[in-house]
């Protein structure tokens, strides 16, 4: 599991510095798996019962890593979907979804 | 104490915003509601205020589940000095914004973001949770994200993304620290997490994790890590920049206090060491920025940047000075900061440019707006009449106690420095042959007097009448500098299991 989280955010970062806008937002996206998995792996992969009232014998797994990874799936989601369209509309504006040929034109 | 009346300051602005977005057409009530609405989280912070001061903290369990298991909302002195003065300097900066803002942005929802992003300033300054101030983190950056493009121009979009992908990539590093924290103490609840931490002593990987969770607050309140300010704090319309500037920043360095002297302050000869040198850093770099640049908008831009520095060095030293100076620093830099950006903003709209060469002798056809960029300056050095002054003398004097000596002159330093920037702009932009008469400048200052005329005076009374806020910001400092009261408030005498 720790391994799959160092092989996304590895890919993630690859993505983010390269030049295309698209690739970065993909990189972004897939940091944002790996961010989740790996509050996964450090709320314990504990394997045990549903923690539900009535089933007091059973050892029950920890439920707030899951209900942090649901708020944050819900905010990545909303950030990737203003990313992008934030993107394309530079992208109609200025031309180009190359960052090197975005920089510094001053006579705006 | 449980307080019902802390969870008010997120739900008003809230519930408005979505209301108004609801009546898209009708302008007029956005107007109108969004200024009831701050107006009415300004007034219960100021209730807020008066109840901390006679019963000490408030708190609030959501859905009535007990800490550490629940969410809980804590208002203590500090926060709630923060959300009254986020509600003025809000007020002051929507009411600019309903002169210079443009019915483009009107219509496509401009009081309503403004509302949201108001919500996450105030979410993040009174939550007790550090998953939650994730959440109130996100709602005020999405706010931001459509602030700072909305209208569409080529400079906005190339700046967002800059400021989106910044912003991004250090949530991420937030949900990584959660993740650690989580890990080693098993709770987010800030008190639980002292407890917990103070219980275990505070190891190697604990002070790794507050230094990874140093640098994702340095990244949101321009600590070091400066490098997207500039260029996203230039680029919106001056309504908006004026919030990002007075507020956005101040709610990365609220978290940085709050965690260090609450959580993480076992160790402070190595990360309060270490926030001294970001601090440092900072300040020698913005000044360096402000000095150099001859564009008003960079200008000030690096003004925001010395500000964070020096307000951290109050942090750094970690005496009872130095934070009181802190907590008197930040309320006037929120100010002073809206203010002479607002100011900076009028002078732009008036000329027409934002290049200190093109513009002089404005102070023959508006002497009222010279003379308060004269005050704001002034204010901004720190000169003793204005309300710059008592935070900069308890934060040099709270430096020089902790023997960080060179904190404390680099502190100085770059007030000066700060001082020769503005009054460059003074110079240059008032001084100097009329070459604009009233007919060719190509904005007018009719109507966004009043919001900068509010905020001179603040800054002026602030001065004046330190003496009747040292008994708010003295408690502020207690309960900073006491992490005991705060848990006791938290778990309302229960021992925590």
């Amino acid at each position: 599991m720790s391994l799959l989280v160092g092989l996304f955010f590895a890919i993630g970062t690859y993505l983010i510095l390269t030049k295309s806008l698209l690739r970065i937002i993909l990189g972004t996206s897939i940091i944002s798996h790996g961010v989740h998995l790996l509050i996964l792996t450090m709320g314990g992969l504990k394997t045990g019962g549903p923690p539900l009232l009535g089933l007091q014998d059973l050892p029950f797994t920890d439920a707030l890593p899951q209900a942090l990874i649901l708020t944050a799936i819900v905010i990545n989601f909303a950030t990737t979907a203003l990313f992008l369209v934030l993107s394309y509309r530079a992208y109609k504006v200025l031309g180009t979804d190359d960052t090197d040929q975005m920089r510094g034109n001053h006579d705006e | 104490m449980m307080n019902n009346l802390i969870i008010l300051p997120i739900i008003i602005p809230l519930i408005t915003g979505m209301v108004m977005v609801i009546f898209r057409k009708n302008i007029k009530l956005h107007k109108i509601l969004s200024l009831t609405a701050l107006s009415a989280s300004g007034i219960i912070a100021a209730l807020l205020m008066g109840e901390n001061k006679i019963d000490g903290i408030q708190t609030l369990n959501l859905g009535g589940w007990e800490p550490p298991f629940g969410v809980s909302m804590v208002a203590d002195m500090f926060s709630s000095m923060l959300l009254l003065i986020t509600s003025i300097v809000s007020l002051c900066c929507l009411l600019y914004a309903f002169r210079s803002i443009g019915q483009e942005r009107e219509s496509h929802y401009f009081y309503p973001l403004f509302l949201f992003l108001i919500t996450g300033v105030n979410g993040s300054f009174i939550t007790g949770d550090l998953f939650n101030l994730f959440v109130c983190f996100e709602v005020m950056l999405i706010s931001s994200y459509v602030l700072i493009s909305l209208g569409g121009t080529k400079v906005q979009l190339r700046e967002s993304i800059k400021y989106v992908l910044t912003n991004i990539v250090s949530s991420f590093l937030f949900l990584v620290a959660i993740a650690y924290i989580y890990a080693i103490t098993g709770t987010l609840n800030f008190a639980h997490l002292s407890l917990r931490v103070a219980e275990t002593g505070q190891s190697g990987l604990l002070t790794i994790v507050s230094i990874l969770l140093l640098v994702i607050f340095s990244l949101k309140a321009a600590l070091f890590l400066f490098f997207w300010l500039p260029g996203s704090y230039s680029a919106p319309p001056t309504a908006v920049a004026a919030v990002f500037a007075a507020l956005l920043t101040k709610v990365g360095i609220y978290a940085i206090f709050r965690l260090f002297t609450l959580v993480f302050y076992h160790e402070p000869q190595v990360t309060h060491l270490l926030i001294g040198i970001l601090g440092a850093a900072t300040m020698i770099m913005g000044a360096i920025g402000a000095v150099a640049h001859w564009d008003i908008k960079n200008i000030l831009a690096y003004n925001v940047i010395i500000g964070v520095g020096f307000i951290i060095a109050g942090l750094a030293s970690f005496s009872i000075e130095g934070i009181t100076g802190s907590v008197y620093y930040i309320i006037h830099d929120i100010i002073v900061k809206a203010l002479i950006f607002l100011l900076g903003g009028t002078i732009i709209s008036l000329t027409g440019t934002g290049k200190l060469k093109d513009m002089s002798g404005l102070i023959r056809n508006h002497p009222y707006l010279g003379w308060m960029f004269f005050i704001a300056a002034l204010s901004l050095a720190g000169i003793p009449p204005l309300s710059g002054f008592l935070g900069k003398v308890f934060i040099t004097h709270g430096t020089f106690e902790a023997g960080y000596y060179w904190l404390g002159g680099i502190g100085l330093m770059t007030s000066l420095m700060a001082l020769y920037s503005v009054i460059k702009i003074f110079m240059n932009c008032f001084w100097g042959e009329t070459y604009l008469s009233e007919e060719m400048e190509s904005g007018t200052t009719k109507g966004v007097m009043v919001p900068i005329a509010c905020l001179s005076l603040l800054t002026i009374l602030l001065g004046l009448g330190a003496e009747g806020i040292s008994v708010y910001t003295d408690l502020a400092v207690k309960t900073l500098m006491n992490p005991e009261l705060y848990i006791h408030a938290v778990f309302e005498g229960r021992t925590a299991p």
